[in-house]
């Protein structure tokens, strides 16, 4: 009996094709718009989720100046740290699985007659510890070579490639302003920073090699730490910042000048606005979904108007008033449902075409697919409702008598 | 439906009894009497034609009698159960297990064939596909038009029309067959086919018909007429009082 009601649905649907695409029209664009947003954010999502991995497990950076982005940016007066602070952290806090002291600044990278501009880290291997950063090829610094100060570097998957193309480095020397030191290992590919620079325009020497041929001083400009685990992460946070105020002579009552960046937690912030940002969208695109309903529940009505006659007929030979009603809420959850996935199929390719175009990943999520099915289906029974009531209450010989 | 009910000729069961109904449109001083204490028995396989002015009651006795309206006051037994007084449902069913109706203006779905018109009642009375194509389409038979299934209540004339509705009322085998003066909107050589038709059934299937007409020729096909004036029943203008 209701595959019977389902078919006659799809036949009186069928008969009037322009007025039923006009009315699940409004439908259609709450679908695809909800589908379509909530695609894309999930893209997002997803993009800065694999972001917060690509920084590197529990990392905190640690800069000279109050706060970042504070008044005035870091304060230039801010003493710089020194390899001994670094040294100093690991020895004596407990929760820090690595530390690596970073001195960085842009420079030229030439080999023969090409010409790079990039910059150029100082540090130790930790560094690589920190950021979960492993080689592709040849090896990391040796100790007496981080001891020492030699001219040896390791070089990211994009300088690689500007200089050498699909030449093996290794072994290779390239010049560093006045520096000409040996190339011992290259990098794996890390892919774009969340803020859109690329992590592997970069070359890594050990830090003593950058405060000695290069910057010619002995600061260290940041120090990145990899706390051993989130869950402490704040107590670690805690004892960076008293050892530190402790070494740079802060007395109480005196404000810090330095600060502790734990990354991950300025990417769960970003995540979360892009999460809010969704759901707002998505708010919007339901209410279109209300007023889709609200025309077929228009549509619904106009039509038990004009099938008040057939309505009469069917009560005449013994239908029941449940049995009318099954067959307009039928047909409204019909149109409706059609509705949806029309706009299920429109929201997921208008979404896989902007993540194309905005560099995107595209996500497709089984669970909101299956939720707007579900919402049009509800859409229609909630809106279809009251015509079909209306269809159900007639009296046959009233509605027989209709014109 | 009821094969020993078909097969028997001799004795005439009472089926339908009336017994003072009253029905009042309205209430107050707008309330308006249409039908003022009616008395009627009909037996199982008589054919009656319910003749009378308009207002005379005759339409509103005929929708009571199909279970269509319900009396304001009286009884109304069905085989022997009081109707009168059922709710919406149960007087739904009733018109789907035992009556068959066939309208002046034929009702039939529109931009539906002829087929599909007379499988509507066996739809709700959940016949399967099969059996229900079946038998719609003896049913088209049976009034003379097979061949016509595929066709349309457009595509038909006004006499082939009423034989389909006539198809869809005895498709589904009822007791009773009402009639609203399925001639009045046909000429006289398709109202006698239609009335032939009619009296086919009365005869060989022993349906009890229950006819309203204006036209005495018509209820001449009738085993007995009852005449309403001003919501009562009343002699024959021509006849002896038999109601």
């Amino acid at each position: 009996m209701l595959w019977e009601t389902v078919q006659l649905a799809q036949r009186e649907i069928r008969r009037n094709v322009l007025r039923s695409s006009l009315t699940i029209l409004g439908i259609v664009i709450g679908v695809a718009a909800v589908i379509a947003l909530v695609t894309l954010g999930r893209g997002a999502t997803l993009q800065v989720t694999e972001q917060i991995a690509s920084l590197g497990s529990n990392l905190l950076q640690v800069r000279p100046g109050q706060g970042f982005h504070g008044p005035g940016g870091a304060s230039a007066s801010a003493d710089p740290f020194r390899s001994e602070d670094a040294e100093a952290l690991s020895r004596e806090i407990p929760g820090i699985r690595a530390v690596a002291p970073v001195t960085s600044r842009s420079t030229q990278a030439i080999y023969g007659n090409l010409n790079w501009s990039t910059s150029v880290t100082g540090s130790t291997n930790d560094y690589l510890t920190a950021r979960d950063w492993p080689l592709q090829s040849g090896r990391s610094f040796s100790d007496s070579e981080l001891r020492a100060g030699s001219a040896v570097c390791l070089l990211g998957a994009t300088v690689k490639k500007e200089l050498f193309g699909n030449m093996d480095p290794l072994g290779a020397s390239i010049r560093l302003e006045k520096l000409s030191c040996q190339v011992v290992g290259v990098l794996q590919a890390k892919g774009q920073s969340s803020f859109g620079s690329d992590q592997d325009d970069f070359i890594l020497i050990p830090l003593r090699t950058m405060q000695r041929r290069i910057a010619g001083n002995n600061d260290v400009s940041s120090i990145f730490i990899s706390a051993r685990d989130r869950a402490t992460i704040d107590k670690t946070k805690e004892d960076i910042n008293k050892l530190l105020r402790e070494r740079r002579h802060i007395t109480a009552g005196q404000e810090d000048n330095f600060n502790v960046r734990d990354m991950q937690e300025i990417m769960a912030t970003l995540t979360g606005t892009t999460k809010i940002l969704t759901t707002l969208l998505g708010a919007v695109a339901a209410v279109s979904l209300l007023v889709g309903g609200i025309g077929i529940m228009n549509i619904m009505l106009v039509s038990v108007t004009e099938r008040t006659r057939e309505i009469g007929i069917r009560l005449a030979i013994g239908a029941l008033g449940s049995e009318v009603l099954l067959q307009f809420l039928v047909e409204a959850v019909v149109l409706s449902t059609f509705g949806g996935v029309v706009g299920i199929i429109l929201g997921l390719s208008g979404a896989a075409l902007a993540a194309r175009a905005l560099a995107m990943p595209f996500v497709l999520s089984p669970q909101i697919v299956v939720v707007a099915f579900l919402f049009s289906a509800a859409v229609g029974v909630i809106f279809g409702y009251f015509p079909a009531r209306q269809a159900a209450r007639l009296d046959p010989i009233e509605a027989l008598r209709h014109e | 439906m009821n094969e020993s009910a078909a097969t028997i000729t001799k004795p005439t069961p009472l089926l339908i009894e009336l017994r003072g109904v009253t029905k009042i449109y309205g209430s107050g001083a707008a309330a308006m009497s249409a039908l003022r204490g009616i008395d009627l028995h009909i037996d199982q396989g008589d054919f009656v034609a319910i003749m009378g002015p308009s207002g005379s009651g005759k339409s509103t006795c005929m929708n009571i009698l199909g279970c269509l309206d319900t009396p304001t006051d009286g009884d109304f037994f069905f085989e022997g159960v009081e109707v009168g007084r059922m709710n919406r449902d149960k007087r739904a069913l009733l018109r789907r297990h035992y009556l068959g109706f066939v309208f002046q203006g034929y009702n039939l779905l529109n931009r539906t064939s002829a087929l599909e018109n007379v499988e509507l009642p066996l739809i709700y009375r959940g016949v399967p596909r099969a059996a229900r194509r079946a038998r719609a389409q003896a049913a088209l038979a049976a009034v003379g038009l097979a061949g016509w299934e595929n066709h349309t209540p457009g595509e038909l004339s006004g006499g082939q029309q009423q034989r389909v509705a006539i198809a869809r009322a005895i498709v589904t085998e009822p007791r009773v067959l009402l009639a609203d003066e399925p001639t009045g909107n046909l000429d006289t050589a398709r109202s006698r086919e239609v009335m032939e038709l009619i009296t086919t059934f009365n005869r060989e299937h022993d349906l009890t018909v229950l006819m309203v007409t204006h036209e005495p020729e018509m209820a001449a096909y009738a085993k007995r007429q009852v005449h309403f004036l001003d919501g009562l029943i009343v002699p024959g203008p021509n006849q002896g009082g038999d109601a």
